[in-house]
């Protein structure tokens, strides 16, 4: 069934980021950005609950968001290799968050005119909160950037390491592709272009150029994820595991 | 509701406004779901329709996808519907069209001022992408004065955004435009 998978997909990019960066909190450099950070990630994880929420009214037979977030397994898991990397330092955080925001501003504008409705009005909502993610987000990569010696060396670091992953983004998996004929799906394949350019654009600002290296790491569209994923779940899951149906 | 004393019915769609209208935000205490402008359309079913007593559906918009208040305003709606002696109480998410501050009642606005949280500047300005960019200019809550800036696009809660007066050095909340 591609509408629920697809459904998963959109829930579980921003569920495990969102995972992600509440791994900071209370650990981040200063009050206001522990906040503004953990505000993303509250963003984001609001945004998983309507694609989960709508992806159980589609499954039915008992599905629930929460039986959906807690009780799938690492193979079943559909978001982007990006989004499950370790948060590593401030710099490879806000990196991070820079290539995934700019993704999701794209992503978000174009399903505003999706022929299902449902996503439509997600898209339009979300969109608002993602400006607000990729305007904190590019600022802290020309920061950096541009910033001393240590915060450039660290920057690029990220650079390099997360570089291979952004390719994924805009690769469609076959659950995409049938939705993108119907009008339903994104064609993200169509978004690489404006998600270039902006990242060209704030590199530049920031000081530094777009790496030659090819994106080439992908899989974790189709479930075959790298080892980090299972550790985010063992922590996220753990409650429901260890006490299942419990609640609070 | 100016006639709330004649509304003595269960199946007066004003009587449950006049129940909700008393529900506050979780997260903004002086405000009334109704304030907020959440609330989009009440229905009320005669007792004849579904059972001994009036049903209601209440529809409403969260603020934002995050807002873990929505969950609490959920609850909140049902069991002072539920008390006031209706059932079934169903109460529904609309996501189109997306909430926006203009929604949000003129009295509203004074309330938040006079709580000391900076209300929505009235013309909607989401966040441009430019970087670095000039913020909007905002009120101060405690002074009046003008000569504020911002310390965080993000403050305590998803709507609102950290700000500092300049003239009286008061720290203050800023209800987010949208």
């Amino acid at each position: 069934m591609p509408l629920p998978t697809y459904l998963l997909h959109l829930g579980d990019d921003a569920l495990v980021l969102g995972h992600r960066n509440s791994e900071w909190c209370g650990h981040g450099p200063v009050l206001e950005q522990d906040i503004a950070l953990t505000n993303i990630a509250l963003d984001l994880i609001g945004q998983a609950r309507l694609f989960y929420q709508y992806a159980a009214t589609v499954l039915g037979d008992g599905v629930t968001e929460d039986s959906l977030a807690y009780l799938r397994d690492v193979y079943e898991y559909r978001n982007c290799l990006l989004v499950e990397q370790p948060n590593g330092d401030w710099a490879h955080t806000t990196l991070r968050q820079f290539f995934f925001s700019a993704y999701q501003y794209e992503l978000y504008k174009a399903m505003k005119t999706s022929t299902d409705e449902q996503l439509s009005a997600i898209g339009t909502r979300s969109l608002k909160e993602v400006t607000y993610h990729l305007r904190w987000s590019g600022e802290w990569v020309v920061r950096l950037g541009d910033g001393t010696e240590e915060s450039r060396a660290r920057l690029l670091k990220a650079l390099e390491t997360l570089w291979m992953y952004t390719g994924e983004l805009f690769r469609p998996a076959p659950y995409e592709e049938v939705l993108v004929e119907a009008g339903v799906a994104v064609a993200v394949d169509s978004l690489e272009g404006s998600w270039m350019e902006h990242v060209r654009r704030v590199l530049g600002q920031a000081g530094l150029t777009v790496p030659l290296a090819p994106a080439f790491q992908a899989g974790g569209k189709t479930g075959a994820h790298s080892e980090h994923l299972g550790y985010v779940l063992a922590e996220m899951q753990f409650m429901q595991r260890a006490y299942p149906g419990s609640t609070w | 509701m100016s006639d709330t004393a004649t509304i003595k019915t269960l199946s007066d769609p004003r009587h449950v406004m006049e129940l909700l209208e008393n529900i506050p935000d979780p997260e903004v205490p002086v405000l009334s779901i109704l304030d907020l402008g959440i609330v989009r359309d009440v229905r009320v079913y005669p007792a004849s329709e579904q059972g001994a007593f009036p049903g209601v559906t209440v529809m409403i918009t969260p603020t934002y996808n995050g807002c873990p208040a929505v969950d609490v305003i959920r609850m909140n709606i049902r069991m002072t519907l539920i008390a006031a002696g209706y059932t079934p109480v169903d109460v529904r998410t609309a996501l189109s069209p997306a909430w926006s501050t203009e929604w949000m009642s003129e009295a509203a606005r004074e309330k938040l001022e006079a709580f000391g949280i900076a209300p929505p500047n009235s013309v909607p300005s989401v966040c441009s992408l430019d970087l670095f960019q000039q913020d909007e200019s905002v009120r101060c809550p405690h002074c009046g004065s003008y000569h504020t800036e911002m310390v965080s696009r993000f403050g305590s809660t998803a709507c609102k955004a950290l700000y500092k007066c300049k003239d009286c050095q008061e720290p203050f909340d800023y209800f987010k435009s949208h």
